[in-house]
């Protein structure tokens, strides 16, 4: 579903390397998660393969369904089926909620040539989804984002998920500032999701997560580089035993 | 281009005839003008607003525009009232009656000796000149021929609809407007269209205590036309004055509107969304005086403005040392789509209560990138994700308007403009 192949990456405005050379792919039907210390690169990955402005691409390829990613716009890569949950949702005063969410499924669905869905099937849709991940009406009519606890955020970004239906579903730290309970919500609504030809990288610091949603396979990042990959027992081994020794073995 | 020094000044004698309180009125507010003398750009509110379009004799002339959209307010039920280029078009309009409502033409009432804006007629104006002179406003007194007095004695069903169409390029009007709502009545003003090449309007509004008065207008969209208006308005006890503007397009637009929070516990939001791609340059200066105590004003303008278009908001607040516990609030904000266009802002404080809760901010910026590129990472055209951002941005300003319908059909044509300038047509 995704290949990324020896991906580099700088930003655009200064010389910084910080993807150094990036390869990994998920298949359909897998679930794929990258751990790795603060500031390794998580992250950029995640924008880069989304499209965010301020990054160049000096090297390498990444491509969606054998799409080549790098050359869409952040919209058509979204219609092409890629949705990123982002570690910092975006607050947007202004713009409900439901708004937002109906602007973008029709958006996607016009990208693919398909009819816009009614007012009506989009409220049941989204009234269901939301009911699952026990988002109540409020949160559904309120600005998005807007003075969410950051409990709230994640599980409006797996809403999202949920209703746009993508095939290749990014999750960055969506783990991180939820509570026990919404941590099992949030893992059910991606377990729900997860299905033969839908494909997930989910981006985590910590095993808990992952206890939830089992991983195929873990990959390490650190310093712009995939150093290792194994089963879903290395983050175990990350959980016990931090990074040290295992970016000294590398070394 | 070559522009003569000094360019012949529109005339500014008061208009001859009428009633005696009429003459009365018009000739103190040509002495008045005189006094003052027309505007110049080195007035204080004058620096970022060229006067000399207003000022001269000569009409710059105004292409007609067709919108080629069903006009504003269209889909609501209200008494309309015609004006062509100023003039007051009887066949076009409807019967001027309603329950709690009493509805004269300034012409028809010029020659009545006993009339009840006899008592209004030119007094708010005349009162408006500090801490300012705003001579565009005694002129308007002066030489206004035609207008309308409005008086609602209870509440009243339907609002009035002041319809002001453009048909000559070069037409010049004047109209002078009264509205009196009395004590626990309420009224809601429409206004809307280009009117004319040229446009002065002055709009006299007097408020009873415990009235109510809603006024929401939507100038015109001809690229070319010229507007300056003057609202004078003078609050009762516990009375409410709820004003929005929508201008999208003009050459040049001066909105002028000063408020005197005259009884204890009044009310006034002035709000307005400004629209401007290219030669536009759209001014709101606002004069919001707290004279009673528990009083609570709040001035609420954004502007998007794009290809070179200006902005100018000049707004002042000030509180007498009776008007305690007054709340007031003023932000003016605008967004700025290019590096081209500018917005001058010149906010004011000047407080004398000690007991007081006054805030005021001003922005200019860009787009939000981090919120496009989140609204494009789920599948929204950059284009579309703008608009949006647009439309968010100006929500505050519409959130002023009281009446759901009227906030949703100035939504729509907040968003109309936006998808027609997208696409790069006017
Ligand atoms: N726009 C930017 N300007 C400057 N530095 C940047 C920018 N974007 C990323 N970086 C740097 O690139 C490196 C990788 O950042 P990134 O956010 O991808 O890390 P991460 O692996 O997601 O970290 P975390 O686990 O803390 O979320 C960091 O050193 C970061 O400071
Ligand atoms: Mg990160």
């Amino acid at each position: 579903m995704l290949n990324i192949d020896d991906l580099h990456v700088k930003l655009e405005d200064d010389d910084k390397d910080i993807l150094k050379g990036v390869s990994l792919s998920v298949p359909a039907g897998k679930v794929h998660a990258i751990m790795g210390p603060n500031g390794s690169g998580k992250s950029t990955l995640s924008y880069v393969l989304s499209g965010r402005d301020g990054y160049e691409v000096t090297g390498g390829s990444a491509t969606l369904a054998g799409e080549d990613l790098l050359e869409m716009e952040p919209e058509e890569r979204a219609a092409a089926g890629l949705f990123l949950a982002f570690q910092y949702p975006v607050e947007i005063p202004g713009v409900g909620n439901m708004t937002f969410l109906r602007t973008a499924v029709n958006a996607q669905r016009k990208a693919r040539g398909e009819e816009e869905m009614s007012a009506t099937d989009f409220l049941k849709l989204i009234r269901a989804k939301a009911a699952e991940l026990q988002i109540d009406a409020d949160m559904l009519k309120r600005p998005v984002n807007t003075g969410f606890s950051g409990g709230e955020k994640k599980r409006n970004e797996i809403l999202q998920m949920a209703v746009l239906e993508p095939r290749m579903c990014i999750l960055d730290e969506t783990d991180s500032g939820l509570d026990v309970d919404a941590m099992r919500l949030v893992a059910d609504g991606v377990n729900a999701l997860r299905s033969e030809g839908r494909a997930f990288l989910v981006i985590t610091h910590y095993q808990r997560l992952l206890d939830h949603i089992v991983p195929d396979v873990v990959h390490i990042m650190a310093d712009g580089r995939i150093v290792k990959t194994g089963g879903a027992e290395l983050a175990l081994e990350v959980e016990n035993n931090g990074y040290a020794d295992l970016l000294a073995e590398v070394a | 281009m070559a522009v003569p020094a000094t360019r012949p000044a529109l005339p500014t004698d008061p208009l001859p005839g009428g009633a005696k309180w009429l003459r009365t009125a018009r000739d103190a507010a040509a002495g008045r003008l005189a006094a003052m003398g027309l505007p110049q750009p080195r007035d204080e509110y004058w620096k970022f607003t060229r006067p000399d379009s207003l000022t001269q004799a000569d009409v710059p002339a105004a292409a007609l525009f067709d919108p080629r959209e069903a006009p504003v307010f269209g889909e609501v039920d209200r008494i309309r009232l015609v004006f062509v280029d100023g003039v007051f078009a009887p066949d076009q309009s409807d019967d001027p009656a309603g329950e709690n409502l009493e509805i004269a033409r300034l012409a028809e009432i010029a020659e009545t000796d006993i009339h009840w804006a006899a008592g209004l007629f030119g007094r708010l104006e005349a009162d408006g000149h500090s801490p300012v002179a705003r001579p565009l406003a005694a002129l308007n007194t002066a030489r206004a021929s035609d207008g309308v007095a409005i008086r609602a004695t209870g509440p009243v069903a339907k609002p009035v609809s002041l319809i002001y169409l453009h048909k000559s390029e070069t037409s010049d009007a004047i109209l002078h407007h009264l509205v009196k709502v009395e004590d626990g009545a309420s009224l809601t003003l429409l206004e809307n269209g280009p009117a004319a090449a040229r446009f002065n309007k002055c709009m006299e509004v007097e408020l009873g205590d415990g009235a109510a008065f809603n006024h929401v207008r939507a100038q015109g969209r001809d690229h070319e036309r010229r507007a300056v208006t003057h609202a004078f308005a003078r609050l009762g006890q516990g009375a409410s004055y709820k004003s929005f503007t929508l201008t999208a397009n003009g050459r040049l637009t001066r909105n002028e509107q000063v408020i005197t929070l005259a009884g204890a516990g009044a009310t006034a939001h002035v709000a307005g969304a400004a629209l401007g791609d290219g030669a536009f340059h759209q001014d709101d200066t606002v004069f919001v005086h707290h004279a009673a105590p528990d009083c609570e004003s709040r001035q609420v303008f954004k502007k998007v403005l794009r290809n070179g278009a200006t902005g100018v908001f000049q707004g002042k607040i000030l509180v007498d040392s009776v008007a305690q516990r007054t709340d007031g609030y003023q932000i003016a904000q605008a967004l700025l789509l290019d590096g081209d266009s500018q917005f001058l802002v010149k906010p004011e404080l000047e407080i004398y209560a000690d007991d007081v809760k006054c805030s005021h901010g001003s922005t200019s910026g860009g787009v939000d990138v981090d919120a496009r590129f989140y609204l494009m990472s789920r599948g929204i055209p950059r284009a579309e994700a703008e608009d949006l951002l647009v439309l968010s941005f100006l929500a505050e300003a519409i959130a002023e308007i009281e009446d759901a319908t009227l906030a949703a059909e100035i939504h729509s044509r907040l968003a109309a403009w936006l998808e027609r300038h997208r696409s790069g047509r006017r």
